[in-house]
């Protein structure tokens, strides 16, 4: 009861304020009024007694306002006029309201959803039971030099781990597949991406599937039954989300598989193009499967309590020394190795996540002392009035409050306007990424709000706190002294700004620095050689089912009547077949012995990639032949056993020889076998952002069903490719209706697709970078015209006694570029620093290019000097008789 | 003012409340009876009085009533949780002045 009671009252006070402050003085004046009486009583004159009646009751105001002080929500009060009176400040100059709450809109807006995409993506445990308990587990071969020392895991090694030690509560493995997808009929052709998981995957992961069950052991075994697992989007896509395809037939490569179960939509492991899972063993041919040498899948391992990562996989590694051993002439790994699943799975946008968020910080603090710059120029001007009610008895936190009143203001405003771009804004921005991990996990949660909040707050007492409390500093009496007509300025504000200033410049310089490092970067890939025509080449894969194209024969049938068909199309200038065409990825490398240089072990093996082709594809992607000759049509079937190498392969395994007539020893038909090199021709990058890797091509004419089933056309066009995009599936689909033809895209798309990521990541930092030296403009030139404004009087003084107009002028420059180049300096200092940072993510730039630091201090300096001419322009042309007369 | 007016905050209330809980009365009747029952030794001072009247008023503890007897004032009585609230604090102020007692004569 009581407190309702207390809270009406509040309610009360609260909106019925003039009313209770009527009463209040009518009660006060009644005291008085008794007071008097009494005097009076007590002989005094009515003019004495009311004298003495008011000396004794005190100051009426002072009591009135302690009175109020204690009613209830009085702070709420105090706060509604400072809001108030903060807003009005505002309005009164809408220009700078405007700007500031604009810069600090696109802060906090851009710092949300980099935080927001960074909190859900490299942050947030993993969608699985216990994820801070999932390791990967991989190889790592001492002698690697390449890579990242995390080698693929081969399944015989897996197996072996799994069956053999005992350190993890259980071990699961996954590698990625392919199939051509069809309906029972064969109808609907489609190509998907999906992987092959062991039976217990799904348990160690903790993954319930929505609909149905999940391997059982005895299908994943080498023979076992044909079951296949759908993906949520899959489900939803082509089956229309109707549970009772579970039990039914699809064909997966022309072979039925039956439905057995759908994995939940949460489920998007590894990636969200896996679109079905098969049993993992039913992924291998029974050799490959019992292989140690044969390396593609990932080991997943639950942690047993109590055991660390670290001893669990020395255990691992100690069998894995024992499988090297006893394979010696293959390459099988010495080591094991760890590390957590998360990190796992966020590796390749770690960095970049990072970089962007750091360089939208950095952005989001020089919009925070750019406010607080314009803040302390609009203190200075209030400094005499400040000091007037600091001397009257305003309380000094009374008076900060009320200036940071108006930065949280600011802040807030801008604040919510930046949360609600960022909401717009989040979706999209991770969209334009290309691969990122985990995007379908980001979304704005609690904490995302909670971090917007706070930034707001911190944004607010790191714009307002610094001129709140410089202008109601100690010096009340010097700023009241401080006459109008004094010469000198307030010196320590002008001293503070430039410091602001410094350190916006020095912010600046960095992210500058790195905007152009990273573009640097980008574009040196965008322009990269991939060694083969970059314009009007169209390339589309296939791949021919085992099952139906089970021989030599009807593989290159298929594969020479459909070039046969192309090179007829007009448009079409040249067409070829490859496996993997420039720029399309690792796909898969062999190794290989000289056999007229012997070696002893497997780590003197060589490796290089390999490729298939048919006799027309060097031509028709103009890939130059450097010796001998490219392969002919009568080099086929099984007189296959002739190899094209590239230039590297020559100069690193034949340095100086003649490799013409030479033969290597490989095992691409599964056993080892001699191939003759006939020819060399010239280097192609196997992926832009990575250095050429030696690669040796095998004739696709040979027509082995599981070496040359999948095929790449490789069409050189007249005109715009893409019109030919439909002309040559037609041809396609003329020869094998069901045979669904995929990843239709120019050379110049994959290049594309290959550099999204980087071109998305220099975009935005530059686009920050610009921002911020914009900020930077801004901020100096308010910096100067202030000076110059407060220098009135002592430039006139100096032009009236001779200074020349060019003197005032680069008095005025040299003042206003000084804190410039010292924020150059320490902006450079750190751009070095941050060059060596994002290291990792450059491509072909030095982190300490000069190119890109001459460019951006250039930049800069135009950019300075540009912001500082007008104010110094105008200072020099102070008349002095105007300026003196001034005030 | 002399040091004996200076009242500690807690001591004010319970003076205002044990006051007001014979009749309602006024400001500056609270004051002045105050003043008479303790022999003029407690003087309330109206910087302390208004503010400690609202603050009690807005605990609850006393309420206010306008009166129409010749000049408009504010009558101020005790309320039910005032009433609670006084036997509180003349019990605790009861402990607390014997304790004070005992250490100041007793040694």
């Amino acid at each position: 009861m009581r407190w309702v009671e207390r809270f009406r009252m509040a309610l009360m006070m609260l909106f019925h304020r003039p009313a209770a402050t009527a009463r209040l003085n009518d009660e006060l004046e009644f005291h008085l009024e008794q007071q008097i009486a009494e005097n009076i009583a007590h002989g005094l004159s009515p003019d004495e007694a009311r004298s003495a009646a008011l000396r004794a009751f005190g100051n009426p105001t002072l009591l009135r306002d302690q009175t109020i002080s204690s009613w209830n929500l009085n702070w709420l009060e105090t706060l509604v006029r400072n809001v108030r009176y903060g807003a009005r400040t505002l309005t009164r100059s809408p220009g700078f309201a405007l700007i500031a709450i604009l810069v600090i809109a696109l802060g906090i807006g851009a710092t949300t959803s980099l935080f927001t995409i960074v909190n859900a993506v490299l942050f947030n445990p993993l969608p699985f039971r216990d994820p801070g308990k999932l390791v990967m587990l991989y190889e790592h071969f001492r002698a690697s030099n390449g890579g990242n020392g995390f080698n693929v895991v081969s399944p015989a090694d897996f197996r072996d781990w799994r069956a053999k030690t005992h350190g993890f509560q259980d071990m699961a493995a996954w590698r990625y597949y392919g199939f051509d997808l069809t309906g029972e009929h064969a109808e609907l052709p489609e190509v998907v991406e999906a992987a092959g998981g062991s039976w217990n995957l799904f348990s160690v992961l903790g993954t319930q599937p929505a609909f149905g069950r999940t391997f059982s052991p005895e299908e994943d075994t080498p023979g076992g039954r044909h079951v296949v697992l759908l993906s949520w989007s899959l489900f939803q896509r082509r089956f229309g989300g109707n549970a009772s395809v579970v039990g039914t037939q699809i064909r997966l490569d022309s072979t039925p598989y039956v439905i057995i179960g759908v994995l939940p939509r949460s489920f998007t492991y590894p990636d969200s193009q896996i679109e079905l899972w098969v049993p993992y063993a039913s992924t291998f041919t029974a050799e490959a499967f019992d292989a140690h040498d044969n390396h593609q899948s990932h080991v997943v391992a639950r942690l047993r309590p109590g055991v660390s990562a670290a001893a669990a996989t020395s255990e691992v590694s100690a069998l894995q020394y024992q499988i090297h051993l006893a394979n010696a002439t293959k390459p099988v790994a010495e080591d094991a190795r760890y590390r957590p699943m998360l990190e796992d799975v966020v590796q390749d946008v770690k960095t970049p996540l990072i970089v962007l968020l750091s360089a939208v910080g950095c952005m989001l603090l020089i919009a925070c002392l750019n406010v607080s710059n314009l803040l302390v120029a609009r203190s200075a001007a209030r400094r005499k009035e400040v000091a007037v009610r600091g001397a009257l008895g305003g309380g000094r936190l009374t008076l900060i409050c009320e200036q940071l009143t108006e930065s949280l203001l600011i802040c807030f405003v801008g604040g919510m306007i930046g949360v609600f771009l960022s909401l717009l804004a989040t979706r999209w921005l991770a969209g334009q990424w290309h691969d990122l991990p985990r995007a379908e996990a980001i979304h704005v949660d609690a904490l995302v709000l909670v971090f917007a909040f706070g930034l707001v707050l911190l944004t607010a007492l790191l714009a307002g706190l610094i001129p709140a409390i410089s202008s109601t500093g100690t010096g009340v009496f010097a700023a009241l002294q401080e006459s109008s007509r004094s010469v000198g300025g307030s010196t320590s504000r002008a001293i503070l700004r430039k410091g602001l200033l410094t350190v916006e410049i020095a912010l600046t310089v960095i992210l500058l620095v790195s905007a152009g490092l990273l573009f640097k970067s980008f574009l040196h890939l965008r322009t990269a050689n991939l060694g083969c025509a970059m314009d009007h080449v169209l390339t589309m894969k296939y791949g021919l089912p085992e099952k139906q194209y089970d021989t030599r024969d009807k593989v290159i049938a298929f594969h020479e009547s459909v070039l046969e068909r192309i090179r007829r199309l007009p448009g079409v200038q040249a067409a070829g077949l490859v496996s993997t065409p420039p720029g399309g990825g690792w796909q898969g490398d062999e190794v290989f012995t000289i056999p007229e240089r012997p070696t002893t072990s497997f780590q003197l093996q060589y490796d290089a990639l390999n490729r298939t082709a048919d006799p027309g594809y060097f031509a028709a992607l103009q890939i130059p032949l450097l010796r001998g000759r490219v392969f002919t049509d009568q080099e086929r079937l099984t007189r296959d056993h002739y190899v094209v190498i590239s230039k590297k392969f020559a100069d690193q395994f034949f340095a100086g020889d003649n490799p013409i007539g030479r033969h290597i020893s490989v095992a691409w038909t599964g056993q080892v076998e001699p191939y003759e090199i006939i020819g060399v021709v010239g280097d192609t990058l196997w992926s832009v952002t990575d250095p050429v890797k030696a690669t040796m091509y095998f004739p696709i004419l040979s027509g082995l069903p599981e070496q040359t089933g999948d095929a790449t056309i490789v069409a050189h066009t007249a005109g715009d490719p893409l019109a030919l995009s439909i002309p040559i599936q037609q041809q396609i689909s003329a020869l094998d209706p069901s045979l669904p033809v995929y990843d239709i895209l120019t050379i110049e798309q994959i290049l594309g697709q290959a550099t999204a990521s980087q071109s998305f990541s220099a975009t935005l930092v530059l686009a920050f970078a610009a921002l911020s030296l914009l900020l930077a403009a801004i901020g100096l030139y308010g910096v100067l015209s202030y000076l110059v404004t407060q220098r009135i009087r002592e430039i006139g003084i100096r032009i009236a006694l001779g200074a020349q107009r060019g003197q005032v002028l680069q008095l005025v420059l040299l003042d206003g570029l000084r804190p410039v180049f010292i924020g150059l300096l320490i902006g450079l200092a750190g751009g070095a620093a941050g060059g060596a940072l994002i290291r990792s993510i450059l491509y072909g730039t030095s982190p300490l290019d000069p190119i890109v630091f001459v460019a951006m201090v250039g930049c800069l300096l135009l950019t300075a000097v540009a912001s500082c001419i007008v104010p110094a322009v105008r200072a020099s042309r102070i008349e002095p008789m105007s300026a003196l007369r001034n005030e | 003012m002399g040091k004996p007016s200076d009242l500690v905050q807690g001591i004010l209330d319970l003076l205002i409340l044990k006051t007001v809980s014979l009749e309602p009365k006024h400001g500056w009747a609270i004051a002045k009876r105050i003043q008479q029952i303790s022999k003029e030794v407690l003087q309330v001072q109206q910087g302390s009085l208004y503010p400690a009247l609202h603050r009690l008023k807005q605990q609850g503890w006393i309420r206010a009533r306008w009166t129409e007897t010749g000049r408009q004032t504010r009558f101020y009585s005790l309320t039910a949780a005032g009433r609670a609230q006084l036997g509180k604090e003349r019990g605790s102020w009861s402990r607390l002045s014997t304790a004070i007692n005992l250490v100041v004569e007793g040694a």
